[in-house]
């Protein structure tokens, strides 16, 4: 009689679900896994050793490339680490900004992440409705920092510059007619603080319609509920933070326990699930999207009524106005000395997180007074996540893990770093 | 010998007069899809190619005819060419008896709700063969769920169709048609309501749609059987889905909805205002409306998982067809009007 064996299946890297590179060995039972072996580090780009090797400045649009969903936050827990060393602190506007930049993040990832979590289950639509909204919000980027993805736009010291007073808009070309282009433009007459807050407004219609498309359909539902369990004990030891530990019930944000920036003079709440399963913690990060939403009101009003500067004026580490520049010699030598040498912190070390939209994420450098760190380590989430996949897919089916990998919201760029 | 050749001739016209407007029909089927979903999915769809993109299925065409047809090493030749004609084969031969009209068909046979079901059962072996014959896992899983599907469809599907067979009282197709003259109220989605939707939905199964897709499953099993297909060998699968749906959509037309009937008949001065129409269009109407389900639903719902659309054939398709199949059985022995008497 022949033997009966399990199998292995090579789930990826080229996968219509591995979200990037994930390449997941699997050993199988029929559709049933026994245990899910994922293989890292084919986006590994040596982020860190990079970073010993370039000046603080330059290392900073290395953040974006990390979790390239989420780049604002990704360079937030950076920039906290090189203040935090040098000991200055922004000013209040800058801080502002920054939160409310980092909510917009927050939204932009959790919009990829309902997309791609929709598609990985079989709803497709749910994904061109959420990169509807994304685009919004890649305007708001682009508005601040001349790119969409890749910002570059925290700097230590402050952001790189103040909010825009117009937004651009769309002309008139072979595709839109004047008639298209107007409505197109509608809520681009104003700043980008106008147009932020029109997108708030909107906003709030646009997940109720995400979820009358998933929160109550039994598919969704079957599909999601108690799939990949994990206890509160269990999520904390294994490290897990984010919407991962508060999907089991544990009400862990760092927003609230160690408030950064202006977190503190600000109203939210933290939602928490009961189950620990998928549909949890797909409850919590729609909520999340509605609490972020709420945040960015808050700060549109602040920055409304508060201008100020948005950069320290301590030019050893922030880049001299160009106008004076242009005629004044000491700023000359400090424009010069910035962009080649760089800044000198003193020796020492730090770790500053964030409560990045997948979970903890926290930058530890060490400083041996040099113009570039010594050493930098990344903790990003989705490691931590990822490598509780083995134990949160074992016993399910092939078409679980799919929507296990999708509520882990693994991205590569920050798993491989 | 003379009379022979030209019966011959007539039923190669009819079948040529049948099998190029399907294949056209099934060609704007698939631009009718990616236009029906860009519309839910707030995008415009093919545009580029042709006048607002209506050449884009030849286009399609002419590159997957134009593709290498390439054989996995390891494959079974004979059976992995085999299989896409084993899928295509049933879903074009089930159209031999289905009426587009009370004369107008290939051919009338008896029993010809019977061929149809055996027919359309046929075709998953297409798809098992396939997915044995590829030789790569993935495509052996989908093929494994293909086989789980169909015994927890088929048997909902065949109770969805005893019912219609009580009710009308014949096997024959036409007949089945013609059981439902009157009016609006006298076509069977009234008194078969349930199996009326059990058979819509055992048709999404059959079909291999969304939300029961599993057999394919994209995002989990990347396109299962057809996974080595490449070029026309896959086109054929293709081929084979899309002439499946019309052939669901009429055919649930035909039996729930009255086929060619007008919807007016027995509404006394519509009637007659409607009266130059032509059933063809009737019956072609309600085929769309079923198409446009199966589209609607594909942009709306996840996936099921293999174990759950077991679930769902097992514990509450064949169910209810069974309960709802005795209260036919007495409606039509108690002659319930206005459908039995």
């Amino acid at each position: 009689m022949p033997e009966i064996r399990n199998y292995t299946l090579n789930f990826g890297p080229q996968h219509p679900a591995a979200h990037g590179v994930l390449r997941l060995v699997l050993e199988m039972d029929g559709e049933v896994i026994e245990r899910a072996d994922p293989h890292i580090g084919l986006l590994h780009r040596a982020t860190e050793k990079l970073a010993e090797t370039r000046t603080y400045n330059q290392a900073l649009p290395y953040m974006d490339r990390l979790d390239y969903v989420s780049m604002m936050c990704n360079e937030h827990a950076y920039v906290l680490a090189v203040e935090k060393l040098l000991g200055v602190e922004v000013p209040i506007r800058a801080q502002y900004i920054r939160v409310m930049f980092d909510e917009i993040t927050r939204i932009l990832n959790h919009l990829m992440w309902i997309g791609a979590h929709g598609l990985d289950i079989g709803a497709m639509t749910i994904f061109l409705y959420a990169f509807r909204e994304r685009e919004d919000l890649m305007d708001c980027y682009e508005a601040v920092s001349g790119a969409r993805m890749h910002a570059a736009y925290y700097r230590p010291g402050g952001v790189y510059r103040d909010l825009p007073d117009s937004m651009p808009k769309y002309e008139v070309s072979k595709w839109h007619n004047a008639k298209e282009v107007e409505r197109m433009n509608r809520n681009r007459q104003g700043s980008l603080l106008d147009f932020i807050e029109d997108f708030t407004e909107r906003f709030p219609a646009c997940v109720d319609e995400y979820e009358t498309l998933l929160t109550d359909n039994r598919i969704w539902k079957q599909r999601t509920v108690d799939i990949g369990v994990v206890s509160p004990e269990r999520a904390l030891q294994l490290g897990f933070t984010g919407p991962m530990l508060r999907g089991s019930g544990i009400a862990w944000d760092l927003r609230k326990k160690q408030p950064y920036e202006v977190y503190d003079r600000l109203d939210f709440d933290i939602p928490v699930g009961t189950n620990g399963d998928t549909y949890d913690r797909y409850l919590v990060r729609v909520e999340e999207m509605r609490q972020s939403n709420r945040i960015i009101k808050q700060c549109v009003e602040w920055l409304r009524k508060n201008p100020g500067p948005v950069m320290l004026d301590n030019h050893k580490i922030t880049p001299p106005r160009r106008d004076d520049v242009k005629g004044d010699m000491e700023s000359l030598i400090h424009h010069f000395k910035l962009f080649t040498e760089g800044y000198c912190i003193p020796e020492g070390e730090a770790y500053a997180a964030v409560e990045h939209p997948k979970g903890e994420f926290g930058i530890y450098m060490i400083s041996d007074g040099a113009n570039k760190p010594y050493r930098l380590k990344i903790r990003a989430p989705g490691f931590v996540h990822l490598s509780a996949l083995d134990e949160m897919s074992r016993g399910h089916m092939l078409a679980d893990v799919v929507a296990i990998i999708g509520t882990q919201d693994i991205v590569f760029g920050e798993v491989d770093r | 010998m003379l009379d022979a050749l030209l019966t011959l001739l007539i039923v190669l016209l009819k079948i040529v007069a049948l099998l190029v407007p399907l294949m056209v029909a099934v060609a704007y089927l698939t631009f009718a899809e990616r236009k029906i979903i860009g519309f839910i999915q707030v995008r415009r769809g093919p545009l580029h190619v042709g006048p607002r993109g209506w050449l884009q299925p030849i286009a399609d065409a002419v590159k997957l005819i134009f593709k290498e047809i390439v054989i996995p090493a390891g494959a079974n030749r004979f059976l992995f060419l085999l299989a896409p004609l084993l899928a295509m084969g049933p879903s074009i031969a089930a159209w031999a008896v289905v009426p587009l009209g009370e004369n107008l068909y290939v051919t009338d046979i008896d029993a010809s709700l019977l061929y149809v079901l055996a027919l359309t059962s046929l075709s998953v072996y297409g798809i098992i063969i396939a997915g044995w014959s590829s030789n790569s896992k993935y495509a052996f899983l989908g093929a494994l769920r293909s086989a789980a599907q169909v015994v927890s469809y088929e048997i909902a599907m065949g109770f969805a169709l005893v019912g219609v067979l009580l009710a009308a009282g014949s096997l024959n197709l036409r007949e089945i048609v013609l059981a439902q003259q009157g009016s609006l109220l006298h076509w069977f989605w009234i008194p078969l309501l349930p199996l009326f939707v059990v058979y819509f939905i055992a048709g999404l199964a059959e079909t291999n749609r969304a939300p029961f897709d599993l057999a394919e499953g994209e995002s989990e099993i990347v396109a299962g059987f057809h996974v080595e297909y490449s070029g026309m060998s896959f086109g054929v699968f293709f081929l084979a889905e899309y002439a499946n749906m019309i052939l669901i959509s009429m055919l649930t037309s035909l039996m729930f909805l009255g086929g060619w009937l007008s919807p007016f008949q027995g509404i006394p001065l519509l009637e007659s205002l409607f009266g130059w129409v032509p059933g063809i269009v009737w019956l072609l109407l309600k085929t769309s409306f079923f198409l446009l389900l199966f589209l609607w639903v594909r942009a709306t719902f996840p996936r099921y998982r293999y174990d759950q659309l077991m679930r769902l054939g097992w514990k509450i398709l064949i169910p209810i067809t069974i309960a709802w199949l005795l209260v036919v059985g007495a409606a039509v022995a108690g002659g319930l009007g206005p459908w039995f008497d």
